[in-house]
């Protein structure tokens, strides 16, 4: 997967290779469309999100294709990153000294891997809500194909699909503010895939010191 | 009886006020249908299509009269038929004319995203503006009696108007003007409450029929088409009428509690983040602390 070097010989760390990137920004592009034509949908007072964007019946018939697109993305996001992802036995006290993390204590935090939790409540919580928008979403995009006696199914479906755009919206919200301007540096990682060696060493410790002890194994 | 833009009470999907109601001194308007004496002869269903300008549908044959399952979005008015064997084993071949209901209370209206897809009129009657529906199908999932379809070919949803153009211009519906036996009643909502109530009145005293009532569901506030039943214990036997119909549970918790909740979530994220940059501010990472750490490079 990541057959680019770690190390890079400018003297900076690699933190996403090109591919991790790609597949990153091919479902934050299409989560964003969503995510607007969506808001459209969800309230009165954004609909005008809607004629903006090529009128309400455009918007109706692209929200399922760039559903697909977003769906997409996340098997692919789930493939390159499950693993990484999974649940280690550290992240109990890196969640209980979250208020260091706030309060940007991080010389208190518990060092992190590649991913910290946080990171993992985001990738798992988009993950399943993108799931559940999916299954939602393709009833809600073919609704005239349900029959009557089964209308709870659409009803369902409705329902649940407002439920997790919630959840997605506030995973969202919280990235995005993150990924800009709490982490600097975070924003760079993703558009030209690097980061600094101290960036890497105080944000992602023990994923750093691996890196400098397979480099030096390698050597 | 005559309505025009200001008459409007209600639109879909629209942020900001409404031309508003009480602007006339009886707008309601109501159709009345008595099951009890309609023969099935399928006249209104003809002239619901000769007024809206449809073709006849292809039928499907079920060894009843039932000529098609349900309404479909160019066959907005169609006989419900259902032969029931009543408890002393006679048969009763009971008729009902399905269509939009026109409710006070419009699932269909309170589901819909578009801005002016669905309006309410002052005179209860709620009409789709195919101009402004986006095809999203929520209205079929809001409407508690089957009653809006989805049309593959312009992709978006139609359904009964109750005439609004002819009654606008002070005609009666089309399926009125046909009905030969007069089992279809026109008029004002306490007109035809008080005709529906005299009709049931005479059916529980007259003609045997003890259960005889008026169907004017009060879960949906009211509806502008009325039955007179012979069972009105019993609706769903007329073609699967429901028993107190209402916005769908989920519906009606996503259109408001769901919202509200939504909305205050949404801006309170926003807030919060704002919030705690400038409480706390970015995390900046020092540069030189490599050098003091020993193991860095």
């Amino acid at each position: 997967m990541n057959r680019e070097p770690y190390l890079l010989p400018n003297g900076r760390v690699l933190r996403y290779s090109f591919h991790e990137r790609l597949i990153h920004w091919m479902a934050g592009v299409s989560y964003v469309y969503l995510l607007l034509t969506g808001l459209a949908f969800w309230t009165p007072w954004l609909f005008w999100i809607a004629i903006v964007l090529g009128g309400g019946t455009t918007a109706r018939e692209w929200h399922p294709w760039i559903g697909i697109v977003f769906a997409l993305a996340t098997c692919f996001m789930f493939n390159m990153w499950g693993r990484q992802m999974r649940e280690t036995p550290s992240d109990k006290a890196w969640w209980a000294s979250i208020g260091h993390y706030i309060r940007n204590e991080d010389e208190k935090m518990p060092s992190a891997d590649r991913f910290n939790p946080g990171q993992k409540l985001l990738f798992w919580g988009f993950l399943g809500n993108g799931g559940l928008l999916l299954l939602s979403g393709l009833v809600l995009w073919f609704p005239q194909y349900i029959p009557w006696n089964l209308r709870l199914v659409r009803q369902i479906a409705v329902f649940v699909h407002a439920v997790c755009f919630l959840f997605t919206v506030a995973l969202f919200i919280v990235h995005v503010y993150m990924g800009t301007a709490m982490e600097r540096g975070a924003f760079g990682s993703v558009i030209r895939g690097d980061v600094s060696r101290a960036w890497a060493n105080k944000h992602h410790h023990t994923w750093y010191r691996q890196l400098l002890r397979d480099s030096a194994a390698k050597e | 009886m005559s309505q025009t833009a200001t008459d409007i009470v209600r639109i879909s999907g629209h942020a900001g006020s409404v031309p508003g109601a009480g602007f006339n001194r009886e707008s309601q308007v109501c159709k009345l249908v008595d099951t009890t004496t309609c023969i099935g002869c399928k006249a209104c269903e003809v002239a619901c299509l000769e007024w809206n300008g449809y073709a006849f549908s292809q039928t499907t044959f079920d060894n009843s009269y039932q000529t098609m399952p349900e309404t479909a979005w160019n066959y907005w008015n169609l006989i419900k038929f259902n032969e029931h064997e009543r408890e002393d084993g006679s048969m009763m071949l009971l008729m009902r004319k399905d269509q939009c209901m026109h409710c006070e209370e419009p699932g269909c209206l309170v589901a819909c995203p578009a801005d002016g897809a669905i309006v309410q009129y002052a005179n209860g009657i709620v009409d789709f503006q195919e101009a402004n529906c986006i095809g999203c199908g929520y209205c079929m999932s809001g409407c508690p009696f089957n009653i809006p379809k989805f049309s593959p070919t312009a992709r978006k949803v139609f359904k009964c108007t109750l005439c609004n153009d002819r009654v606008s211009q002070g005609l009666e519906p089309a399926c009125i003007k046909a009905c030969p036996t007069g089992c279809l009643h026109f008029g004002t909502k306490p007109e035809m409450k008080e005709l529906a109530e005299t009709r049931a009145a005479q059916l529980r005293i007259h003609s045997g029929h003890p259960d005889a009532g008026v169907y004017d569901p009060p879960g949906v506030g009211g509806t502008h088409v009325i039955y007179v039943l012979h069972d009105a214990k019993h609706p769903e036997l007329y073609g699967g009428l429901p028993r107190n119909p209402r916005i769908p549970l989920l519906v009606g918790l996503w259109k408001r509690p769901l919202r509200w909740l939504g909305n205050l979530g949404i801006l309170a994220g926003a807030f919060g983040v704002f919030v705690h940059y400038l409480r706390f501010g970015p995390k900046i990472v020092k540069e030189d602390e490599l050098k003091t750490d020993g193991e860095g490079l």
